[in-house]
């Protein structure tokens, strides 16, 4: 079947995608997206993690064809949607925008020079990336909580985090960027 | 396989009528498992989010008409007050990511015996209103149940809501498993005081072939409230009538071993569970204690 | 073929600082990770790529009567089946040590999920689905399943034949390796005993449960050869034990390293290289296979479950006199690491005490259980969680405190091991105690915190809103172990490294190239900081790791900054002498200090050691670049000897303290750990922030195996009844508590720049600190781990 939805802000479409394939899939295997991580395809992990409609989900539990005509953020994409919030602009993506969306260049073997949301340059400083599988999920469900909750204590970011399993960091370096993250956007306010 | 999208309700009860073995996906936390790991490979996939009205629910004057998909979250969220059992069940539903798109329309479909719904239903009351094209049903949620996995839905049915009784007293949940988040359930346990009618009713996860509630125990502690005009005088229940009730929950468990907990433990727990719930809502009920639901 | 996308490139990291050892600098693949551009094996693309699938066995022991692969043919997208008898060389068998696991199943299956027949299609449900048309008959045998049945005077032999070189000192061939230690005379030393001590236990199988499941593409070579993309710990040990299987050279057999997502020990093995290989050779495309959760905990050896049986005594005045102690652990089908794995329980079994009289025996079994081999820190994590159990009961007996019937016992540096073998580098075991017990404990009841409603995110059970304090009772723990770093018992364990210096857009950079595995521990960080400690640069150029270099020995062990860090310093020393007979040549005649000064490479130019400047790097390297590829060794150790276990047998010991605070629901049976904190000698810090966060890590997988991690193997039918994320639990950030860690760094002078290796250290002693917190709360003896509700309540 061919399924139409939006990513990052572009519209998208996959052909001949199998009736049982998820949308983790689709991002990964047809859309060249696999920033989006497979690790336990039954909602366990949080490393599949997305925005669909603006609510993290777990991608590998969305059947591709639910997500026809709807708005899916990948970690990918995650830079320009925080960029966009902070911009004050609606969720939304305009048509103009989608169609000037292009990769922003930069270092191709760094990935210096990127522009990073606050999230993902807090896993960086605080050192809560190691084999970094778990990553991706951790920042989209960890940007969605910090749009909810700006100043959140250490049981809610806990909770938050909840659905997202890391195996190397023992969690600590990851409450530090959580915190970390927190603690800039309330400066930048 | 064939993933069927229908736009409206009527479109897919048609579907369900047309394929009968038709799966309905709706939040994918059952279906989407068993399709990933290639234990399901269902002829059809019957696709529900685009029928909008399944995730909406009214509060009406004595009930709260639930939509099937309306996600654990929002019940979380929005329902703490009408439906307070339901609101803490919720929040031990897996992780936010899954608590964002399950709903209870999934619990009962799937109807295993760890659904954490199931025991908050149990307690509160509620019936399950099914349709197909040959007309609506509503099936009291104590007839529901039918074996293990099973349920009293036929082939042609698909589940639009529950219509659950709004709390006119306090309601508990708890749920053990062996792990702090993200877990299923070892075996979990609703109560809800009806004070309304002067009842408590239960409901026990996990630890049965089929969620089911402990009339035993209902029984005893109805009538030992009444006789002792526990309802009227708000006095705190005897430690010993809590003690039979909390044995009472316990000896209507008819749990299995498996590699979640053993048999004897899950009666064990279930018993605590009774005692804690019990106490705590009884507590809330005097309105003498600052804890009531706990900060869930 | 052309290049798949997802093909590892160089990362060229700067630094706003001198980014040398010492400083936390940032991981130079961070943003890659962060922005979801770092591509792990999984990830790995081909144009016209297939898809690799292992059907595996069903049964844990069985002959194998016919194998009917004709339906599976016969589909549409299927390019290929193939068993064993499509292998096509006379090598059909791998291991690390002991080759003797088959690359497809031959004529028996040995544990459930063996792999029996791949399968490559255009589409995974089309291999899935082709794998499920494969018919596999099955004569069931009776299964190997303990010691009892292993060595039964009529147990039928997991393997027939044994060839290797263990076979000869074991007791019966279902043992895979013995290891006795004696010193002096337990059995004299036990009468001077005023208190003596039993005990058995028992150590669950723990997963790995790296969240990368294993994958990797192979791609067919022009020349015959394949290129394997692959997330391993150790590229050149698969390379020696794929090439034979595929009867290729080497050297045509080419493997890059992919991003891993996590490893542990788990990686330490082959799991679908050969089988990615055989496929894509067969059809002659790309093939790509990525196992699913269910199928990785099939498709690595877990952490050996093993007995152990104890005895301690100890004076009136709380010495110890003596420690007798016998380890089972259970290696699975296969041998996989257990020949080492017995070498650290049997070496490392009385921990970081001083016993002068000593009988010890550990062995591994062959059964029919999954495999079992390395994971983070295998051997003495097991011993760690007997012996620290009997520390407690035996200063209880004694009615000491038990931090302080520890340190009176507590090894330093000069303690003979009980292999003979002297400690000559610190071994702070007393101070660590010391130190986690002096850090402030945590507030109680923090349930109450924030208001008059109980917060169960702060209580046993979280979310499941199963207490609001009742029950609930809080206890204390602490617990110390002793780890080796690196290979032991006389391997040849050496990394190779390959560095260049030359200028490019006019600044001089240095160039690291080594075949070390990146599994997430950061070594990559770490090499960048030693070029520039070394080089005197800014910008360093990670090269991917690959066999185009020599080999880096395995990540695991925690050997990896040691070895192969020590590799890179060599390696850049080699070049500063380059650099500095080319500045001798170009400048030398320019100012006497060339010929009679220390000369460094710092900030960019050459300096004297009395900090005069003689030349730019840039200016120096114009036109020029100077390339090192050299191996470099740890000091030589020696096999324990069979029947005494005295030898030389470590290069260099990790200590590590934790003290846990935990609260138990006792009458529910839940557990939250509150506090775990962590004192470790680490010798010397080369990164900070990595050392921290290695340690947290580790105590957190030491958390799980003591309250939730099991595989759970069916005692009758040898069969995994718990393969996923669902029934294998491992903690979620709810269940983890704050980690605070005290670092002591005393410099073994061994090693490169003092440092001591860490990864393991944190993961022995966490477990017994918990368990002992638990018991502490409970007082319950609880002899296994993990500790499920059950033992806690009694039911």
């Amino acid at each position: 079947m061919r399924v139409n939805f939006t990513v990052n802000g572009r519209p998208q479409e996959a052909d001949d995608v199998w009736e049982g394939e998820s949308l983790l899939y689709v991002l990964r295997e047809r859309l060249g997206l696999p920033g989006s991580k497979n690790a336990c395809e039954q909602g366990e992990c949080g490393s599949c993690t997305v925005r669909l409609d603006g609510v993290p989900v777990c991608s590998c539990l969305v059947a591709a064809g639910q997500a026809e005509g709807r708005e899916v953020v990948t970690v990918e994409g995650l830079a320009d949607y925080a960029k966009h919030r902070s911009c004050g602009s609606s969720r939304g993506t305009s048509l103009q925008e989608a169609q000037d969306w292009a990769a922003k260049g930069h270092d191709s073997q760094t990935g210096e020079g990127s522009e990073l949301a606050p999230i993902q340059q807090a896993f960086i400083d605080a050192g809560a990336v190691q084999c970094g599988f778990c990553t991706p999920g951790l920042l989209v469900a960890a940007d969605e909580m910090l749009e909810r909750n700006p100043n959140p204590s250490d049981a809610d970011i806990r909770e938050a985090l909840s659905g997202n399993l890391c195996r190397c960091t023992g969690y600590e370096k990851i409450m530090d960027a959580v915190r970390l993250a927190a603690a800039r956007q309330g400066e930048a306010v | 396989m064939d993933f069927l999208r229908p736009a409206s309700w009527e479109e897919a009860l048609a579907a369900k009528a047309e394929h009968p073995t038709a799966v309905p996906i709706a939040g994918g936390t059952d279906v989407m498992v068993e399709i990933n790991f290639d234990h399901r490979r269902p002829e059809y996939l019957l696709d529900l989010n685009r029928v909008g009205d399944l995730t909406e629910w009214e509060v009406g004057e004595d009930t709260v008409r639930l939509g099937a998909s309306v996600p654990y979250t929002r019940i979380m969220e929005s329902l703490r007050g009408e439906l307070p059992g339901l609101a803490l069940a919720s929040h031990t539903v897996a992780s936010p990511q899954i608590r964002n798109r399950g709903g209870v329309g999934g619990n009962l479909g799937t109807a295993s015996p760890a659904g954490d719904a199931h025991p908050a239903l149990l307690a509160a009351g509620a019936e399950v209103e099914v349709e197909s094209v040959r007309g609506s049903r509503l099936i009291p949620i104590d007839a529901f149940y039918t074996g293990v996995k099973r349920n009293a839905l036929a082939a042609d049915e698909l589940i639009r809501a529950v219509h659950i009784k709004k709390a006119d007293g306090p309601q508990q949940y708890s749920k053990v498993g062996t792990r702090n988040a993200m877990v299923i359930a070892v075996c979990a346990f609703g109560l809800a005081l009806h004070p309304g009618t002067r009842t408590v009713r239960t409901g026990i996860g996990s630890a049965a072939p089929t969620p089911v509630r402990a009339k035993a125990a209902e029984e005893f502690l109805n009538a030992a409230l009444d006789e002792g005009g526990f309802w009227d005088s708000g006095k705190i229940i005897t430690p010993s009538a809590a003690k039979q009730f909390a044995d009472l929950c316990a000896a209507s468990c008819n749990p299995i071993d498996d590699v979640r907990g053993t048999a004897s433990y899950r009666r064990h727990a279930v018993g605590i569970m009774a005692r804690r719930t019990l106490t705590w809502a009884w507590e809330s009920y005097r309105g003498t204690a600052a804890t009531t639901e706990g900060a869930a | 073929m052309s290049t798949p996308n997802g093909t590892p490139t160089k990362i060229t990291q700067g630094s706003q600082t001198k980014g040398g050892i010492g400083e936390s600098t940032l991981r130079p693949d961070g943003t890659l990770k962060v922005t979801g551009e770092f591509a792990y094996s999984s990830d790995m693309w081909h144009e016209d790529m297939l898809w690799g699938q292992i059907l595996r066995s069903t049964v844990a022991h069985a002959e194998i009567v016919s194998i009917d692969t004709s339906e599976a043919l016969a589909l549409p997208g299927v390019y290929a089946v193939m068993t064993y008898d499509d292998l096509p060389t006379e090598v059909k068998h791998y291991g690390l040590e002991i080759q003797d696991t088959p690359v497809l199943a031959h004529g028996k299956v040995r544990h459930h999920g063996e792999p029996v027949a791949i399968v490559a299609a255009d589409h995974p449900e089309t291999a899935r689905r082709a794998a499920a048309k494969i018919k596999v008959e099955y004569r069931e045998l009776p299964v190997i399943t303990d010691e009892a049945s292993a060595t039964a005077p009529d147990a039928v032999l997991v393997h027939e034949n044994r060839d290797d070189h263990h076979i000869g000192h074991v007791p019966h061939p279902n043992i895979v390796h013995r290891q006795p230690i004696v010193r002096g005379d337990a059995r004299q030393a036990a009468g001077r005993a005023d208190f003596v001590v039993k005990g058995e236990y028992t150590f669950g199988m723990q997963d790995q449960a790296f969240l990368g499941p294993e994958s990797g593409l192979a791609v067919p070579d022009e020349d015959g050869g394949v290129h394997l993309y692959i997330a391993t710990q150790w590229l050149h040990s698969d390379l020696r034990q794929i090439a034979p299987v595929l009867g290729l050279p080497e050297r045509k057999v080419r493997m890059t390293l992919s991003g891993v997502g996590g490893a542990f020990g788990g990686r330490e093995d082959l799991s679908m290289q050969i089988h990615a290989c055989l496929l894509a050779l067969r059809t002659g495309q790309p093939v790509k296979i990525v196992y699913n959760r269910f199928e990785s905990f099939f498709g690595h050896v877990h952490r050996h479950p093993a007995k152990l049986y104890y005895e301690h005594g100890a004076t009136r005045e709380g010495k110890l006199t003596h420690v007798k102690c016998r380890i089972v652990l259970d290696g699975g089908a296969y041998a996989s690491a257990s020949p080492a794995v017995v070498g650290n329980a049997s070496s490392l079994s009385i921990g970081p005490y001083v016993v002068d009289d000593v009988d010890i025996e550990a062995i591994a079994l062959y059964t029919n259980n999954p495999p079992c081999g390395a994971m983070r820190g295998f051997g003495a994590v097991q011993a760690c969680f007997a012996y620290e159990a009997q520390m407690d009961k035996l200063a209880d007996a004694l009615g000491m405190d038990r931090v302080e019937f520890r340190q009176l016992n507590a090894m330093e540096q000069g303690t003979i091991m009980p292999t003979g073998q002297p400690v000559d580098s610190p071994a702070p075991v007393a101070e660590l105690l010391r130190r986690v017990k002096a850090m402030p404990l945590p507030p109680e009841q923090q349930w109450l915190a924030a208001g008059e409603e109980a917060d169960v995110r702060q209580l046993p059970g979280g979310l499941s809103n199963t207490t609001h304090g009742e029950g609930v009772v809080r206890g204390i723990g602490y617990a110390v172990g002793i780890k080796n770093v690196g290979f032991s018992e006389g391997f040849d364990d050496y990394s190779t490294a390959r560095v260049r210096m030359e200028v490019v857009g006019g600044e001089p950079v240095a160039t690291v190239h080594t075949a070390m595995a990146e599994v997430g521990q950061g070594g990559v960080t770490v090499h960048a900081q030693i070029a520039r400690t070394e080089l005197g640069v800014t910008q360093v150029t990670i090269h991917p790791a690959d066999t185009q270099v020599g080999s880096a020995g395995s990540t695991s062990a925690s050997r990896q900054t040691y070895v192969t860090g020590g590799a890179v310093k060599n390696s850049c020393e080699l070049v500063r002498e380059k650099v500095l007979e080319l500045g001798r040549r170009k400048f030398g005649s320019y100012h006497p200090a060339w010929a009679t000064a220390e000369l460094l490479l710092e900030g960019g130019k050459i300096v004297t050691d009395g900090g005069e400047v003689l030349a730019d790097l840039a200016d120096v390297l114009e036109g020029e670049s100077v390339e090192v590829e050299a191996e470099w060794r740890h000091r030589p150790t020696e096999a324990f000897d069979l029947r005494t276990g005295q030898g030389f047998g470590h290069v260099q010991y990790s200590f590590a303290a934790h003290r846990a605070v935990v609260e138990v629901d006792t009458e529910l049976g839940l557990v939250k750990v509150i506090e775990l904190a962590c004192a470790q000698d680490v010798g010397k810090a080369l990164n900070p922030l990595s050392v921290i966060g290695q340690i947290q890590g580790g105590t957190v997988q030491g958390l799980g195996v003591a309250v939730m991690e099991e595989i759970i193997v069916d005692p009758v039918t040898a069969k995994v009844r718990n393969p996923s994320f669902t029934d294998y639990l491992i903690p979620t950030i709810l269940d983890t508590p704050t980690i605070p860690v005290d670092v002591l760094e005393l410099a073994d002078d061994h090693a490169p720049y003092g440092l001591r290796g860490i990864g393991e250290a944190p993961t022995l002693s966490s477990t017994p600190a918990v368990l002992a917190a638990i018991r502490n709360a409970t007082g319950l003896e609880l002899n296994r781990t993990p500790v499920r509700p059950e033992h806690l309540t009694g039911t």
